[in-house]
């Protein structure tokens, strides 16, 4: 088999589109078996891979104006792959993926520690306090494709790997048998679980790497100031902070794009004489 | 052997540090910590082979198709069907969590039977043998005593065989009391057919639109078909259209759209008027519309141009009379505009003075069955069954008064008023009724003024509720005979809402019925076997997946194939020969805007309740049939519901002048009710107003539901529509005290 070239799987998010509706949330949970509890209201405490955060642009009736942002987690690669969290795992239970891009979560290896928790500057990691409990026969809908977590255990968005695997699975099957040319999988044929079920198409998700990849188009990252996107209405989130991460957002409004990082006052803006 | 304290102490103590350096206790803590990980109640699904079963979504009105991806025979993912022409792959978050409700708690798990009294939540089960038994007894004994007309039954759905087969049950047995819920699909439809003299749905041409202007429809937020609104948003986003919001409140439709505009609630009409008087005043409209078919557009522009100048306008609705010219150059200069309304959500039936407003603003600017605007799109409903045959039990029972009025002077054109079936039930007026049915529907909560619904069933000697869960009315019901979750059923969902061909999709079993349930048209023709005739020879099918198959003998190809069957060709009928009014032309002054703007007045005293309740409807709350699966209740933010708290909008102005702060508790009263709740401070909010979400406040279902947050149907009580008589209250006048 040929080396392949790396990916970098990412996402386009378009905050313009993004009605704020949840479907992304619930794709994720189903998809990724990931438990409820009778009162969520504590969000400290409340597992969603998939958080969709509501933006407001801070002014009165009637120039009040809020915005939604959907957050997975954003696969930071910092520099060569020194993502925050990676970097302070003792038990290298998470782990960056070269070939991928993505960081990985494995179970098995989670002592709960929490410290990646703390290490996360998007708050994407989420902790297992209790066991999962599934009510009398819903553990039927469970996808065996993913690993049920138990309590004391750290999980997060994975960008669907499981999906990732069996279209690799698929791939390389179809390539022994003589049905395709390369293992190399199409656009369409890795698609993460909330990517597919946004109603109003607002998630976009591909390989960074590659030009035909609407991600890479629509994006344009700059491979060298650190992925920043070249796009003007893109922005990443905290971008400052060096944790290069895969998902950019997309806006036309200027407020919501001074959202997604720490601005001191008048800041970035042009300089009146 | 003398052991001493000293030696038995070496001994100790030398054996524990042996111990310690040999590999044992390292050992031991390492296999316990794997023991006592082999947590047996963590599940580990099984693995197998992958498959996946289309079928059609029944969650909500809009017929959205779906791929349900199955493992070992196991339901494990619902996904969108691509390339479905309603949701083409999109999905909403209802209809992602359908697997919690197929595999939930609150299924009824067979037929049951109150034992105790009404409520008491005490049930025996009963073998479907039984349950048959027993309600064909009841209804045979209806019959005996010549008064058929005692049972009525409320349908949540209006249209598709199992509706069909329920009413054709109720007149074959000689009852007119087939009551169905009502929504702003039924105020478009009297629109039509007041205006265009059509018996016909509404159709939306998104695909061609290029300005949709909304009259607080909650484009984003629910109305129509959600997912296909997403997708006409997604795509003027892309194309450069625009989406006007006009709602007193940021609602995610007004924060997406390209303008927001607020305006007082309940002006509307007056809003359209206004619009409509700068569109002639410099004569944007469709001259050849209005010239060729515009019946009574004399009267229409008069009424338009006197009273309804933009500073007029203004004063009404409290929108700056420029932005009122602004907006109507803009609209009426697009190529394709649209206007729609209903708010919310759409469960609210309306105004039929807004409706017929905003339908001739349509009209001027040359929508009716044009690209891009509003089709009358024919109804299915005839499936060709012969007129069922009535002996003179049933004959006379049929010629009694329906209980709602509907049909009758002053709501001739009405089918179903189901709010003044329940008040006339409750007041006792009219004859009494001995049997209930209820299909499809909650209305113990899903209905305006719950207390009047139950005062109904109080007055009601036989509930009987088909519900597939244990809900309200469930809880308050006889005898409850489930039917299939969707994913279990065979049905069919003709006319989703807003479609705008002829469309019908295939609703098909993809596991196997996971309980003791039963397809509600399968009980139909089984009670009607046991009823006997005449109603039994009015049922002659052999169960109902044949009905089904025989009502739509062309379809049935492209139903089992594709999951839909839908007419590509279907154009609307051109404006020579689309209204069959008796003018043959569109009426710009039906009854009930000859005196132009007629607000619908919301109960309450100023002084006693000086602030508005107005609820809002949110996607990630279900608030028709269906309660909210788990998945969708977790999304609920903390600023909406804490613990079992619900929290209500409020202006921080007006937050400050009553003296509440975010979070603080108080005590929302109505003229109809008063509920506990927690403010949250929202500046999207005008000042005055207090907005509250539609969909919680369930009593019934699980922990993961039952008595979060407070029904809004206890606090806002129906305000029957004078042209419709359907529910048109849009809020309640209300005061926030401190708790």
């Amino acid at each position: 088999m040929k080396q392949e070239r790396p990916k970098k799987f990412g996402m386009v998010i378009d905050l313009d589109k993004c009605t704020g509706c949840g479907a992304c949330l619930v794709a994720c949970m189903s998809e990724n078996n990931v438990p409820f509890k009778p009162d969520e209201s504590d969000k400290l405490t409340s597992i969603t891979w998939m958080r969709v955060y509501q933006l407001n642009n801070g002014k009165p009736y009637p120039e009040t104006d809020i915005c939604y942002l959907p957050r997975p987690c954003q696969h930071c690669e910092g520099d060569h792959g020194h993502s925050p969290c990676v970097s302070v795992c003792p038990a290298t239970a998470t782990d960056y993926g070269m070939e991928t891009g993505i960081v990985s979560q494995i179970y098995t290896r989670c002592f709960g520690c929490r410290y990646c928790m703390a290490a996360c500057p998007y708050h994407a990691r989420y902790f297992n306090w209790w066991d999962p409990v599934w009510p009398d026969g819903m553990e039927k809908y469970l996808n065996p494709n993913v690993s049920v977590r138990m309590r004391g255990v750290v999980e997060k968005c994975s960008f669907c790997y499981h999906r990732y695997q069996t279209a690799k699975d698929k791939a390389i099957y179809q390539f022994a048998e003589g049905e395709r040319d390369s293992t190399d999988l199409e656009e369409d044929e890795y698609q993460t679980a909330c990517t597919q079920a946004c109603p109003a198409g607002a998630i976009i998700f591909g390989d960074l790497n590659n030009p035909s990849h609407r991600v890479h188009q629509i994006a344009q990252p700059d491979e060298k100031h650190g992925g920043r996107p070249k796009n003007p209405n893109a922005f990443r989130l905290l971008e400052r902070l060096g944790t290069n991460p895969k998902v950019y957002y997309l806006s036309s409004r200027d407020w919501v794009r001074r959202a997604g990082d720490n601005y001191l006052e008048g800041e970035g803006k042009l300089k009146r004489h | 052997m003398k052991v001493g304290r000293r030696s038995f102490l070496s001994f100790i103590i030398g054996g524990a540090a042996g111990t310690a350096l040999s590999p044992l206790p390292w050992k031991l803590t390492d296999d316990l910590s794997i023991w006592t990980q082999m947590w047996p109640w963590t599940p580990v699904p099984k693995d197998g082979a992958v498959s996946y079963t289309g079928s059609t979504c029944t969650l909500c009105p809009a017929g959205c198709g779906i791929n349900v991806r199955m493992v070992d025979g196991r339901a494990v993912k619902i996904e969108g069907m691509e390339g479905h022409p309603i949701n083409d792959g999109g999905i909403c978050i209802l209809g992602l969590s359908g697997l919690q409700l197929l595999y939930g708690p609150t299924r009824v798990k067979g037929p049951l039977k109150r034992v105790g009294n009404r409520g008491s939540g005490r049930w025996v089960s009963i073998s479907w043998e039984e349950a048959i038994e027993e309600v064909a007894g009841k209804l045979t004994e209806i019959r005996e005593q010549g008064r058929p007309e005692a049972l009525a039954v409320f349908s949540g759905k209006r249209r598709g065989t199992v509706p069909a087969l329920v009413s054709r049950f109720t007149t074959a047995f000689g009852s007119p009391n087939f009551v169905t819920a009502a929504s702003t699909q039924d105020s478009y439809e009297l629109a039509l057919h007041r205006m265009q003299g059509v018996q016909a749905a509404a159709g939306l041409d998104l695909a061609n639109t290029d300005f949709l202007l909304s009259f607080g429809s909650g484009i984003l937020d629910g109305w129509g078909s959600p997912v296909r609104m997403f997708r006409t948003h997604s795509a003027l986003k892309d194309g450069g259209g625009k989406l006007v919001q006009i709602e007193p409140r940021l609602s995610n439709t007004a924060a997406k759209a390209d303008q927001w505009i607020a305006i007082q609630p309940g002006t509307e009409a007056a809003l359209a008027f206004g619009l409509a008087h700068v569109i002639i005043l410099e004569k944007r409209y469709r001259t050849q519309f209005v010239s060729q078919y515009g019946e009574g557009f004399e009267a229409f522009r008069q009424m338009v141009m006197t009273d309804y100048t933009p500073d007029k306008v203004a004063k009404i609705t409290g929108i700056d009379p420029k932005t009122i010219v602004t907006l109507a150059r803009e609209f009426s200069r697009s190529s394709t505009p649209l206007a729609v309304c209903g708010k919310g959500g759409g469960d609210v039936p309306g105004s039929m003075n807004e409706f017929f407003a905003v339908h001739a603003l349509n009209a001027l600017v040359g929508g009716i069955n044009r690209p891009g605007g509003i089709w009358a799109v024919p109804e299915s409903g005839d499936f060709g069954w012969p007129d069922p045959e009535m002996d003179e039990t049933a004959a006379r029972g049929m010629q009694q008064d329906r209980l709602d009025g509907a049909g009758a002077p002053p709501y001739v054109a009405m089918a179903a008023l189901p709010n003044r079936f329940f008040e006339a039930v409750a007041g006792g007026k009219g004859y009494p009724l001995e049997a209930l049915f209820v299909v499809e529907s909650n209305p113990c909560f899903t209905e305006p003024d719950p207390e009047t619904v139950k005062a109904a069933f109080s007055k009601i000697p036989f509930v009987v509720s088909f519900s597939s869960f244990m809900d309200e009315t469930a809880q308050n019901a006889d005898l409850i005979l489930p039917n299939h979750v969707y994913l279990e059923r065979y049905e069919d969902v003709p006319n989703p809402a807003g479609f705008n061909r002829p469309f019908v999709g295939l609703v098909q079993p993809v596991v196997d019925p996971q309980f003791n349930t039963r397809n509600v048209g399968d009980v139909m023709i089984a009670l009607a076997q046991g009823v006997g005739d005449p109603v039994a020879s009015a049922f002659a099918w052999d169960g109902y997946e044949a009905c089904l198959e025989e009502a739509y003998p062309d379809q049935w190809d492209s139903l089992t194939s594709e999951g839909y069957w839908m007419a590509e060709d279907f154009d609307p009928a051109p404006w020579p020969e689309a209204f069959e009014t008796a003018s043959g032309k569109f009426e710009f002054v039906p009854e009930g805007l000859q005196r132009g703007y007629v607000p619908v007045e919301i109960a309450g005293e100023k002084g006693g309740f000086p602030l508005v309740l107005t609820p809002y409807d949110s996607m990630r709350i279900s608030s028709g049939y269906v309660g909210n699966p788990p998945f969708m209740t977790k999304t609920i933010p903390a600023e909406v519901l804490k613990g079992k708290e619900l929290l209500v909008e409020l202006n921080p102005q007006t937050a400050d002048q009553l003296g509440f702060s975010e979070g603080s508790r108080a005590v929302l009263a109505t003229p109809v009710g008063t509920a506990n709740v927690r403010v949250h401070l929202y500046d999207g909010i005008m000042p005055g107003l207090v907005a509250m979400a539609r969909g919680l406040g369930h009593t019934a279902y699980d922990k993961y539901l039952a008595d979060k947050g407070t029904n809004v149907n206890r606090l806002i009580g129906p305000t029957a529509d004078p042209v419709s008589g359907l529910n048109a209250a849009w809020g309640i006048r209300a005061k926030l005290t401190r708790a």
